[in-house]
């Protein structure tokens, strides 16, 4: 059966040609940047060219660019690592309801170390509270760390107003940049971000690889401790390959950048506006415009999220759900209720992101398979049957 | 992660419907947490469930439970209704991940609560019987307030 992938901000697939830039890393130049000899040489020259690619892309030096093991390393390190080094100054850390679990799980492990965090609110479309942030600053307040743009509603975040608020503050200012990186434009100067963290798989490229841009100047120690690698600030063996892949996949995607935008952003809003005609008592979660390009994220009323992606998988179609039957535990997305949503709304998402391999084909068939299948678990729905006899 | 009967219950659910004018009707679970089962019983002079119906707002265990529980109580008498367990309808459905063993509770409860109905409305006492804790028939607007 053909697969129609639109879970593309769970993972991509990794393009063509970054593969291709990989495959000597692993068999050819396989030395250890580390090493002496010439052989090694080639290796490092290589991840040196890496990081400057990445660097470029963001507006940074690439001796701001660390290599880590991916976006939630990245995010540890920032949160764990600025807590410890400026301790003395504060134990407060802001943060926002939406973030992803690698910033929301490792602020609970800070704070049961004797750390506050402050989680400030979004409006109904999930965008940040500005007022609400800035009001949250203390005298000991350390870190505020805003996501670039959700993983769920794909609502972006003014992240030039935040960085402007915690500079004017003097408090360093992190994002988890996951899902936005080389999908739309971020530059850290402009933006006034501090530590950026990022992820290869993403965006085309291979997973087990992230980064961490850290600005000159934020004085944060080492949160895998062992060799010297990376400045002695990331213990471990390189991971060239990955290294590689991610900054072909990243060079690719900046260059492509507007074409892809604009690209997705046709397919996406013809998505969106098909199933807000199509299907009764559906809504759009997140911002109608301030949204990633390749992101749609539904509720459908009296419906329920895990049945829904099985019936999809059955027309080999790829989506994912907030629903709690597929976070493992009882409670829908947290994103979905921090924008108040009611759990049993919550319980019908469904999200779908789509890619630049995408087709108008591919979204007009998943509309007609969802409006079948909707209408099939609304037939068996109890919360339906209720609400049609109070509707009568 | 789910076992062939359990695809094959949630691909062609048994029994889905309403039973109107039904002899005994319970509806369980909590929208909170993603799963709403109503169960219908046709329940005879002689005390044998002669149809069984349910509807299902909930993932792919809390429909396959339902319908499989609708299979096993089809046929039966009151009180072998009674003894069809939780246990019962994951044997028939070949196992639950551990995850999903809570919406055979459910069904389980569904079945109760149809015949905790059934009973209120004849005004019978059925042994062994007891109201279910997840039943919502009744007072689902005193849930909502606690939220």
């Amino acid at each position: 059966m053909k697969y129609i992938y639109l879970d593309n901000a769970a993972t991509t697939r990794v393009a063509p040609e970054v593969l291709e830039a990989m495959t000597p890393y692993f068999t050819e130049y396989y030395g250890n940047p580390s090493s002496i000899y010439s052989f090694a040489g080639k290796s490092k020259d290589a991840m040196e060219e890496a990081r400057a690619k990445i660097a470029g892309i963001l507006g940074a030096k690439p001796e701001e660019i660390y290599f880590t093991g991916g976006g939630s390393e990245s995010d540890n390190w920032a949160l764990k690592a600025t807590a410890e080094a400026y301790a003395n100054k504060g134990k407060h850390i802001i943060t926002s309801t939406i973030e992803h679990h690698a910033i929301l799980h490792t602020c609970e492990y800070l704070e049961k170390h004797g750390y506050e965090v402050t989680y400030v609110g979004v409006d109904e479309n999930g965008i940040i509270r500005l007022d609400e942030l800035e009001q949250a600053i203390r005298p000991d307040t350390i870190l505020i760390s805003v996501m670039a743009a959700n993983n769920e509603i794909g609502s972006i975040q003014p992240l030039k107003e935040i960085g402007e608020i915690a500079r004017k503050h003097g408090v360093f200012f992190h994002t988890d940049a996951v899902q936005a990186f080389a999908h739309i434009p971020l530059n850290v100067d402009e933006m006034n971000i501090d530590m950026l963290s990022a992820s290869g798989h993403k965006i085309n490229g291979p997973k087990g690889i992230g980064i961490m841009y850290i600005r000159k100047g934020v004085k944060i120690g080492s949160f895998i401790h062992g060799g010297a690698q990376e400045r002695k600030r990331r213990a471990g063996t390189h991971n060239v390959p990955g290294i590689i892949g991610m900054a072909k996949a990243a060079e690719i995607a900046d260059a492509k950048m507007e074409e892809r935008m604009a690209y997705e952003i046709r397919l996406r809003d013809h998505l969106i506006e098909r199933v807000l005609a199509e299907i009764p008592y559906s809504r759009l979660n997140g911002d109608r415009t301030k949204r990633l390009p390749n992101n749609a994220n539904f509720c459908f009323r009296f419906i329920e999220g895990e049945s829904m992606l099985i019936k999809l998988d059955q027309k080999g179609i790829c989506g994912s759900s907030g629903s709690a039957c597929t976070s493992g535990s009882l409670d829908p997305s947290h994103v979905l209720l921090a924008i108040g949503l009611p759990h049993e709304i919550a319980h019908g998402s469904l999200r779908l992101t789509i890619s630049q391999e995408t087709t108008m084909d591919d979204i007009d068939y998943t509309v007609d398979e969802l409006k079948k299948i909707i209408e099939q678990l609304r037939s068996m729905s109890p919360l339906y049957e209720d609400f049609v006899k109070h509707q009568q | 992660m789910y076992s062939e009967k359990v695809m094959d219950h949630f691909n062609n659910p048994r029994n889905v419907g309403e039973i109107e004018n039904a002899s005994g009707v319970g509806t369980v679970g909590n929208a909170k947490c993603g799963d709403i089962m109503r169960m219908y019983l046709d329940i005879d002079d002689n005390g044998i469930i002669q149809d069984c119906k349910f509807k299902t707002f909930g993932c792919g265990a809390a429909v396959a439970t339902s319908s499989m529980a609708t299979e096993l109580v089809k046929g039966k008498t009151v009180q072998e209704a009674l003894q069809v367990t939780n246990k019962a309808v994951m044997e028939a459905l070949d196992g639950l991940p551990p995850i999903k063993v809570h919406c055979s509770l459910l069904a389980e409860e569904a079945i109760h609560a149809a015949l905790w109905d059934y009973a209120e409305k004849h005004n019978i006492k059925i042994e062994g019987l007891e109201k279910p804790v997840n039943d919502i028939s009744e007072k689902e607007e005193e849930e909502e307030e606690d939220y």
